[in-house]
């Protein structure tokens, strides 16, 4: 049964992949793609590893792939053109691929299994804690200093897009709390009494 | 176990907060009214760190399980980046705000780089590598394009980023092959890998990969072609940084990882980095004949340099090692003053970037003009000044390697490379009486001009202790 399922999810996520590149449409790409998404969870939970496959299907599926679908739908990009552009120059790329392919089957060839990566193999999970525990020491533990690194990138990431994008316009009002509260009813109105006929 | 390591990499600490902190401060107070404060206090500070880095010891200490490598290395490094990013940051404040590009992110984006660049001269591990290249690269990536409403500027930070993030892409599937092949990421274990002096094919092909994503970011040939024109495009004072600390910190973390990581197969990566060195050095010459922009110029400057930096590594030896951190020194401190020179170049308020401009110049200033000669000579190699020394100890560490090809190589192309160098010397003396450009900018430029050159002329008499620094950290580095 465990075989069975395996094949499935890795022939789906296989498929899947392959039509994310292949497909004419890029909203159907975007839906091969969660479809990989989805078997590559599936291969995560046959492994044990259940939090990374929900972490999958919540941040993957849920929340990058549907933003994908947000972009490709509003962004009006021609794709016809595009890929046009990039068949003036498939049979170079043809060629570097195949030569980088040939020498990658070259240093595949001097590839080894190391006897311990054999055993990590079988055992991907560790036995005596779960699966939550031994991700939040690997991240806040032993790689302390690459988590707190990965945060700053990201502030630089934030801190980039605000300096090279937001302007501060001139005719927006803003709230002011302070000013609000402060404010004297007494000067903000004033009561007139319009005689009938006469107007102001 | 975690405070002694939080020690260890305390002067980063500071540097990040200190930026995390401004940052609050000044979006909550007077936004870009802050920024010429927080750039002299950015400034400041890195002086200070710059200090306290230098004086911490000699001692190599290993935190965070082998990531992070404070040794006499990496101190060096860090010392001269973070004196270099404080040089150009205080240079570029009376520029930028003058033309309203000053922003207080800025130097905040500098201070961030800065860490980063702390980062990866400190790498001992794959995985700290790539987050401090990151780091730096993201920074550098928003900085480039500073001035968002010119063309130029966001087409060179667009160009910067793009040609990077494939550039990334190179150095991230070569550590994964390393790591494929070594079962390990860091420096520590791989070196371990490599039995007798002999690496494996696919280990071989994973350090390919690192060593063309790292020659992107030392802008070595072939991997060029984004130099010329982010220079260019990005503002004067952003040029400025890029031409120094940056290349100090990837030429600290080329040196690092081949070192550290790949130092048991040095015949193995040699004859590449020689090959690298000797292609940037030739281009770097010959390209920059045609140019007339003086920072188009200085980007194939930069691309003969890191040619003959590379030299040094190429060496595979402690001598070449200490000779690239003498080289990179000298260097960034040459860099320095021409830029605050470019800085001041300017007609009717506007920034002049044409060498012709220079046209009997050294008639109205001839005191500026003289510390320009100086540093266009050491820049090209010409014997009584000290960026002499720095080609001489490269060639010599070649040489002394069995690389006597690559320093005749070094010689003919430090020859070519003179010409472009001695032609601004010309127009500044004996051009053809034209269109003048004033003089301005502030004294704090002037000063550094000056400085500049006077290092150049000074640092003869004993490289002011920059040589046995230089030598204590290649000693910790090749052992």
């Amino acid at each position: 049964m465990t075989v069975f399922s395996f094949y499935l999810f890795a022939l789906s996520a296989i498929a899947g992949g392959f039509f994310t590149v292949v497909s004419r449409q890029p909203v159907h790409s975007v839906l091969w793609l969660i479809l990989a998404f989805l078997s590559s969870a599936g291969l995560f939970v046959l492994l044990g590893a259940e939090f990374v496959a929900m972490l999958l299907v919540i941040v993957y599926v849920g929340a990058v792939a549907v933003l994908f679908l947000f972009v490709v739908m509003m962004l009006d990009v021609d794709f016809a053109e595009l890929k046009a552009e990039m068949a003036r120059y498939m049979p170079l790329a043809l060629l570097i691929g195949l030569v980088i392919l040939m020498q990658f089957v070259m240093a595949f060839g001097a590839w080894e299994a190391n006897e311990a990566a054999e055993g990590l193999r079988t055992q991907v999970m560790p036995v005596d804690r779960h699966n939550t525990e031994a991700l939040g020491m690997i991240l806040y533990d032993q790689y302390f200093l690459l988590f707190q690194l990965a945060g700053l990138i990201l502030l630089v990431a934030m801190i980039g897009a605000i300096v090279l994008t937001l302007r501060h316009r001139q005719d927006v009002k803003r709230q002011d709390v302070v000013a609000q509260m402060m404010r004297d009813p007494a000067k903000a109105m004033e009561l007139r009494d319009v005689k009938p006929g006469q107007g102001l | 176990m975690i405070q002694a390591d939080l020690n260890v990499i305390l002067p980063e600490i500071v540097l990040a907060a200190f930026a995390m902190l401004a940052l609050v401060g000044a979006v909550y107070t007077g936004k870009d009214k802050t920024a010429p404060a927080i750039v002299w206090a950015t400034g400041i500070l890195m002086l200070g760190l710059a200090v306290w880095i230098g004086t911490r010891g000699t001692a190599t200490t290993v935190a965070f399980n082998g990531m992070f490598i404070d040794d006499s290395f990496a101190r060096f490094a860090k010392v001269a980046i973070l004196l270099s990013a404080a040089s150009v940051l205080v240079m570029s404040q009376e520029y930028m705000q003058r033309r309203g590009i000053l922003r207080f992110e800025y130097p905040l984006l500098v201070a961030l780089a800065a860490v980063g660049m702390m980062m990866m001269v400190s790498a001992g591990d794959l995985m700290s590598l790539y987050m401090g290249l990151e780091l730096q690269s993201l920074a550098l990536y928003v900085v480039a394009s500073l001035r968002r409403d010119s063309l130029k500027s966001t087409e060179a930070g667009l160009k910067y980023f793009v040609l990077g993030a494939l550039s990334s892409g190179l150095l991230l599937y070569g550590a994964s092959l390393v790591y494929g092949y070594s079962g390990t990421t860091l420096f520590s274990g791989i070196i371990q890998t490599a039995v007798h002096g002999e690496v494996s094919l696919g280990l071989l092909f994973g350090l390919i990969f690192l060593i063309s994503g790292l020659a992107f970011k030392v802008s070595a040939v072939p991997f060029h072609m984004w130099t010329p024109d982010v220079y260019e495009g990005s503002p004067t004072p952003v040029t400025a940084f890029f031409a120094t600390a940056p290349k100090v910190a990837a030429m600290g973390l080329f040196a690092r990882l081949m070192h550290d990581a790949f130092g048991a197969a040095v015949s193995d990566w040699s004859q590449v980095i020689a090959l690298i060195a000797v292609a940037s050095m030739f281009l770097g010459a010959v390209a920059a004949i045609g140019q007339t922009d003086i920072k188009r110029l200085m980007a194939y400057s930069s691309i003969a340099h890191m040619g003959f930096a590379l030299m040094g590594l190429a060496a595979g030896t402690e001598l070449g090692v200490q000779a690239m951190l003498i080289y990179m020194a000298i260097y960034a401190t040459m860099n320095v003053g021409t830029f605050a020179f470019i800085l001041t170049m300017e007609r009717d308020g506007a920034p002049v970037t044409d060498i012709r401009a220079l046209n009997q110049y050294a008639r109205r200033q001839p005191g500026r003009a003289l510390a320009m000669l100086i540093l266009m000579f050491s820049l090209a190699g010409v014997p009584p000044m000290l960026g002499f020394f720095g080609k001489f100890y490269v060639l010599r560490a070649a040489y002394e390697a069995g690389l006597g090809w690559l320093a005749v190589a070094g010689v003919v192309a430090s020859v070519i490379g003179a010409f472009y160098y001695l032609r601004i010397v010309y127009y500044m003396y004996f051009g053809e009486e034209g269109h003048e450009i004033e003089a301005n900018g502030s004294p704090v430029l002037w000063g550094f001009l000056m400085a500049s050159a006077a290092v150049m002329l000074l640092g003869v008499i004993n490289m002011f202790g920059v040589e046995g620094a230089a030598a204590a950290a290649a000693a910790t580095l090749v052992n």
